[in-house]
């Protein structure tokens, strides 16, 4: 497997919640830095993130939750990957999250968290410079 | 994420660009407004075009409405905080629904699981109204409903609540937003497909004309439009597209332009550079009246004064020195006020990090008493019109507004420009713009990108959530359950279904379904078997 072929990554929205601004914004920069790109839409729940990343073959998931409750979520995100032999996708979270709970999801398996302000530098760098790594090594 | 973009020397300004792409200049004099008429452009106040404000004494007779943000938790507790604020002065209620309520779903629903009463009020049956508005003077005080796809479900929740505490029908006053067009483009609370959600929207203003003349059955939001990104020119030219949809879809049922374009009012967003906030109400008053006059064939005065609630401005804000936002909003407030709003409400000091705090939400009530009380915003009508800077960027504003409209009305109007994505598309991608500004520093943020001021981090308070919360409320969704008809139920949602399915007004027999207690889950599902479901277009 190159280092230069593109990624795949799934930019997801689980829960009701419907303030995707931040996911949109993030799906342009992933864009512009050479990654394909599939957004799931509104509503999703885990299962249909799951299936989706399944179906599209993809490398990375990445979860925008503005709600709080991005730690049941992502629990379940990676249970269910595991489930589905599919935990060498790499999982990165973003949205409104709480510094307090960065290594909670780090010890979940989460590769990335990007909390709200988190500069574009820091997201292009995980993902041209670290993903390809994490890719290779699993 | 706001205001010019500026080309220096040094520290001196060359050149300055509005968010609109207006250049503004130096200086403006009596030239740059020289081919304005006064009685065609601007008229008096209460006079056609409106652009000075739509009623001839503003606030000497009757002060803008203050409207907070209110109901979170459980019916018990917006119906406490309800009193809390009409006890400080507040002039109307806003109701917000918690987001399974605002999907259709009820409280035990799956999906709803942890999202019960988070951010709202969970609503399953016309109970939990009677509760968040027992004591309550409907008939004197008004009530915003932050609700869209099942708008005409709350609707009819609301008259039947009022009903049921002896207030007329034509004393009552109630706002939903009922949106859905502009849910599809910045919030995301959509749940049935573009043209039946069309329907539902005008079986409200059809039905609500006759039955609640007092209510205002839709409110425009270019609010969330260009908190998702849009540009102040976008917002206007947008919020306008899709009330033409809607208008465009009554006019079809039969109904006269002056029977309800007047009950169509607008919720605006506030931040951004000061002027081209004000020249961007003053300028949509004026077309707004224009396009209804001139296309319409309007006749009623009423009809072409252009309403709106001036809020301001959660995009604004920073989670950074949040009590810097306590001065943001007071400068949005003045906006508001210079732009002769009819409702002002208030983003709070902190909800750039959580649900506004009874204190923070008490300052921006107070805000706008001290405006009112102290700064002389009652003493005289659009105290800026004539301003040669302000009269000019009106009517560039304007000017592209109308640019901006003729986009979406050559794709063939707002219903396909989001059916197509390329209103989603448009917004999205200047969200990413201005993002990047703000990276890159070409976008001053002050203490984000410049006078960063080293504190404690802000960390962010996530509203406590109850989880007995959704015990209490399943709880209380089981016992209505359990006591009521369970046949008159069923029947109300079959006769729901077959107008549906017949495409009749279908609110009287929400209505009829509200008062047996059927669930707001039960009639959204009817709803959705006759209609199906929203598919968003891809936008990447």
């Amino acid at each position: 497997m190159s280092e230069k072929r593109r990624f795949r990554v799934l930019v997801a929205k689980p829960g009701l919640d419907g303030h995707d601004r931040g996911a949109k914004v993030i799906s342009y920069l992933l864009k512009d830095i050479g990654m394909d790109v599939i957004y799931t839409g509104l509503h999703k729940t885990v299962e249909e993130i799951v299936a989706a990343a399944l179906q599209e073959d993809v490398d990375v998931i990445g979860l925008s939750i503005m709600t709080g409750a991005h730690i049941p979520i992502t629990e379940k995100l990676i249970k269910q990957l595991k489930e589905a032999g599919a935990e060498e996708i790499v999982v990165t979270v973003g949205g409104v999250i709480p510094s307090r709970d960065l290594e909670k999801l780090k010890s979940l398996g989460v590769k990335a968290v990007f909390p709200g302000g988190t500069s574009f530098e820091k997201i292009a760098l995980f993902f041209k410079e670290e993903l390809p790594a994490l890719r290779q090594v699993i | 994420m706001s205001g010019a973009r500026y080309i220096k020397e040094g520290e001196e300004i060359k050149e300055a660009i509005l968010e609109s792409g207006i250049k503004v200049k130096t200086i403006y004099t009596p030239e740059d407004i020289s081919h304005i008429d006064y009685a065609r452009d601007l008229g008096n106040p209460g006079e056609f075009p409106y652009t000075r404000g739509i009623h001839p004494e503003m606030f000497r007779k009757r002060p803008w409405t203050t409207r907070q943000y209110t109901g979170f938790g459980s019916p018990q507790e917006t119906n406490e905080r309800f009193k809390y604020l009409i006890s400080h002065g507040q002039t109307g209620l806003n109701v917000a629904f918690d987001l399974p309520t605002q999907l259709g779903l009820d409280s035990d629903d799956p999906r709803a699981e942890g999202e019960v009463g988070r951010v709202g009020m969970a609503v399953d049956t016309l109970r939990d109204f009677e509760i968040a508005f027992e004591g309550i003077k409907m008939d004197k005080i008004g009530s915003g409903l932050t609700i869209n796809a099942v708008a005409s479900i709350m609707l009819a929740m609301y008259q039947a609540v009022a009903e049921k505490y002896g207030f007329p029908l034509d004393r009552i006053s109630a706002t939903p937003q009922n949106d859905i067009l502009k849910e599809m483009v910045g919030r995301g609370m959509w749940i049935f497909p573009v043209d039946h959600s069309i329907r539902l929207i005008g079986d409200t203003i059809e039905y609500s004309c006759k039955a609640m003349p007092r209510t205002y059955p839709v409110s425009i939001c270019g609010y969330h439009i260009r908190e998702s990104g849009a540009n102040p020119v976008q917002e206007i030219s947008y919020a306008f597209e899709i009330a033409i949809s809607y208008i465009d879809h009554v006019l079809e049922r039969g109904l006269d332009i002056d029977d309800f374009v007047g009950r169509l009012s607008f919720n605006l967003d506030i931040y951004g550079n000061l002027f081209e906030q004000i020249a961007k109400f003053r300028a949509a008053r004026r077309l707004w009246a224009r396009t209804i006059r001139d296309r319409y064939g309007a006749k009623e005065p009423r009809s072409m004064q252009f309403r709106m609630l001036a809020g301001g401005g959660g995009a604004g804000l920073t989670k950074q020195q949040p009590e810097n936002n306590i001065v943001r909003g007071a400068y949005y407030a003045l906006i508001s006020a210079l732009s002769g709003t009819q409702t002002m409400a208030l983003c709070s000091y902190d909800e750039a990090y959580t649900i506004p705090t009874p204190k923070a939400a008490l300052i921006s009530l107070m805000t706008s008493h001290i405006l009112l009380e102290e700064m002389g915003l009652r003493d005289t009508v659009d105290p800026l019109g004539g301003s040669y800077y302000i009269e000019s960027l009106t009517d560039q504003m304007e000017e592209k507004i109308i640019e901006e409209m003729q986009k979406v009305e050559k794709i063939g109007g707002m219903a396909k420009a989001v059916e197509s994505g390329f209103v989603q598309r448009e917004v999205a991608r200047l969200a990413y713009k201005q993002e990047q500004a703000i990276q890159d520093g070409s976008l001053i943020k002050v203490g984000v990108n410049k006078y960063i001021v080293d504190e404690d981090e802000k960390e962010v308070e996530l509203h406590e959530y109850d989880p007995s919360a959704l015990d209490e409320q399943v709880k209380r969704m089981n016992e209505v359950k359990r006591t009521r008809d369970s046949k008159a139920v069923e029947s109300s949602l079959k006769a729901l279904e077959a107008a549906a399915r017949a495409e009749k007004n279908v609110m009287p027999y929400l209505v009829d379904a509200v008062k047996t207690y059927a669930t707001v889950g039960e009639m959204t599902a009817v709803f959705k078997e006759v209609y199906g479901e929203y598919n968003e277009p891809s936008i990447f």
